[in-house]
């Protein structure tokens, strides 16, 4: 499967830059989560990876090859994005616009054929939506949505996803669905999955590995125990916390103590 | 068949039916019996040559100019809607209205009487004004290779008074020929003849069939530019190949009927309620509710105070304006303003 990588990539607009020099590499079968403050870059990295921005330095590459060296169908036949916010401007139905993962491999012209259909009606049956497939995409709730997305990725036949907070705006159940299902999908398919969120413990629970970027580079990157520290956590997001192991995985959960309470590394566990 | 393609089918037979009863409608009244006869029987030995001559020269070309300026308008606006993905895009909003307005002006005030492409000198000059404007808005409103919505609306917009100003202007200086300038402003299917008929119609069929061949690219822009851009589309290309299709399209409608409003407008709007979203459905259906829609506004134009008539831009304005305000208060999450 495939395996993406930033080396060195400098991005921004206009005249402001948003990373500086910045490597990463996510591989197949794993959940790297990208953390970070608001305005971090997260959002900027995500959309050098999917070729939506160019980098003015440095490149990005797919297994070994160049992502702008390649046509833009043939990353799309690797790489499905799930961005922030999506438009919703016409309520074409559930299906039809699942069917439209298809257009990287059919083009813009052919027509669907039943192979297309085949994949189509996979894609709707693996995250639950066959009785939704006739529902305009206008009607959808927040949980329905990010749901057709990944079938949306699943009929792309993608290896890369990339989810920018998929969790925002949901309630407890979804949130949970949707990062639940991302990781499927990294598992069951070997797909290279990279998620942005603001949920340390989200990033904890779910993430095969973290990566905390701040001041338009990568701070640490590792395991959740390398990487939430009660010092990093602080410097790069002014916040003091306490870490404790989850009471049922041991996985470290984060927890914000009031300001007045404590100094950093004195939690009381 | 599905049920948005079986609506297509009925809707053009809708329109073949309205289409021979419009023909038998005028000054002579003509039977949709005997106008089949005329139609298909050309030799004419068995019918009498004034009604011959009505059908062949003065409706049936007038009829087809209907269809084809209204399929023209629709069609252009379903394409402009789906690209700005914007309900209350028209084919002129990117100034191809005022650009036409102002070649067709100057044309009348100079006099000029030359052909080019077979139509004579107001038409040819209104489509060469209406193309040259949206030229100049795309490029003004271009960023690099970049060209974002928003500019190129606010840049049709401001050549589009810009444009207007010049031609009052125009109007205000040469008193003389204000009736000739007003009658072409207000738009009209009078008298054109098969002429302008086969200089246009190539133009609206083969802009219309490019804009038809990029209906799922339209409908990945749905999600926006983002995730269409993920989906492996190349938005620069896609805005050109729509917005200079449209616009080849909206320019031959404008040289036909003169600056007929609201068609591009509201046809659009009526076929996604009767077909779905999918651009595939809704361009075909776009033009042919547009084509209907004319040819009843031009039935109302010519028989209304006849022997005199009406200007049909002016009837489309009148039937289409309400009509769509109607739409506007009991659709309006379908139009998107309930978001």
């Amino acid at each position: 499967m495939t395996a993406i990588h930033a080396k060195d990539i400098t991005c921004g607009y206009d005249q402001r830059t948003v990373l500086q020099s910045l490597s990463l590499s996510a591989h197949a079968g794993e959940v790297l989560v990208l953390l970070g403050p608001n305005g971090a870059g997260k959002t900027t990295l995500l959309r050098a990876l999917s070729r939506f921005i160019r980098p003015t330095a440095g490149t990005v590459l797919l297994d070994d090859q160049d992502l702008w060296g390649l046509k833009a169908d043939k990353v799309a036949q690797q790489v499905a994005l799930m961005p922030q916010s999506e438009r919703r401007d016409w309520p074409l139905t559930v299906d039809e616009s699942i069917q439209l993962g298809r257009a990287p491999h059919r083009g813009w012209y052919a027509p669907f054929n039943a192979e297309d259909r085949e994949i189509v009606e996979n894609a709707l049956a693996s995250t639950g939506l066959l009785e939704l497939r006739h529902r305009p995409i206008t009607e959808l709730s927040g949980g329905e949505w990010r749901r057709m997305i990944f079938a949306r990725a699943l009929a792309q036949q993608a290896s890369v996803l990339l989810l920018d907070e998929p969790t925002a705006g949901l309630d407890l159940k979804y949130q949970h669905e949707v990062l639940r299902l991302a990781c499927d999908l990294a598992k069951t398919q070997n797909m290279t999955v990279v998620v942005t969120l603001h949920d340390l413990n989200h990033a904890t629970l779910y993430g095969s590995r973290l990566a905390l970027i701040a001041d338009h580079a990568i701070v640490a990157v590792g395991s959740a125990t390398d990487v939430m520290t009660v010092e990093l956590i602080y410097r790069v997001y002014g916040v003091h916390v306490t870490i404790v192991p989850h009471p049922i995985y041991g996985s470290p959960m984060i927890v914000p103590l009031l300001e007045q309470d404590s100094l950093p590394g004195t939690g009381r566990s | 068949m599905k049920r948005p393609a079986l609506r297509l089918v009925v809707l053009g037979i809708v329109l073949l039916i309205a289409a021979l009863l419009s023909l038998g409608v005028g000054a002579v009244t003509i039977s949709p019996g005997r106008i089949l006869q005329i139609l298909t029987d050309r030799g004419g030995n068995s019918v009498g040559g004034t009604e011959l001559t009505i059908i062949w020269e003065l409706r049936l070309p007038r009829l087809l100019l209907a269809c084809f300026v209204g399929a023209g308008l629709g069609t252009a606006g379903a394409g402009y809607q789906g690209l700005f993905r914007n309900p209350l895009a028209d084919p002129f909003v990117i100034g191809a209205s005022s650009g036409a307005a102002l070649g067709a002006t100057v044309a009348i005030v100079c006099g000029w009487q030359g052909s080019m492409l077979g139509l004579a000198g107001i038409p040819a000059a209104s489509l060469v004004g209406s193309l040259i404007a949206v030229g100049i808005v795309y490029s003004i409103a271009s960023v690099g290779r970049q060209v974002p919505v928003v500019s190129l609306l606010l840049a049709g917009v401001a050549l589009s008074s810009m444009l207007g100003a010049i031609v009052s202007l125009l109007m205000f200086l040469n008193e003389e020929k204000l009736m000739t300038i007003f009658g072409w402003l207000m738009g009209s299917l009078s008298g054109r003849g098969w002429a302008t008929l086969w200089s246009t119609v190539p133009l609206i069929v083969i802009g219309g069939s490019i804009l038809w061949m990029h209906s799922r690219a339209l409908d990945a822009l749905t999600f926006g530019e983002e995730s269409a851009v993920s989906l492996g589309l190349g938005m620069n290309r896609l805005r050109a190949i729509i917005v200079v299709s449209a616009s080849l399209v909206t320019a031959a409608s404008v040289a036909g009927g003169g600056i007929i409003g609201f068609i591009g407008l509201i046809a659009p709007h009526m076929s996604r309620s009767l077909v779905g979203a999918r651009h595939a459905m809704i361009i075909p259906m776009s033009g042919l509710v547009g084509a209907l829609l004319l040819l009843l506004a031009d039935d109302v134009a010519r028989t209304i105070v006849a022997p005199s008539e009406l200007p049909v831009g002016v009837v489309t304005a009148l039937m289409g304006s309400p009509f769509f305000l109607f739409l506007l208060k009991t659709r309006q999450r379908e139009l998107g303003a309930g978001q």
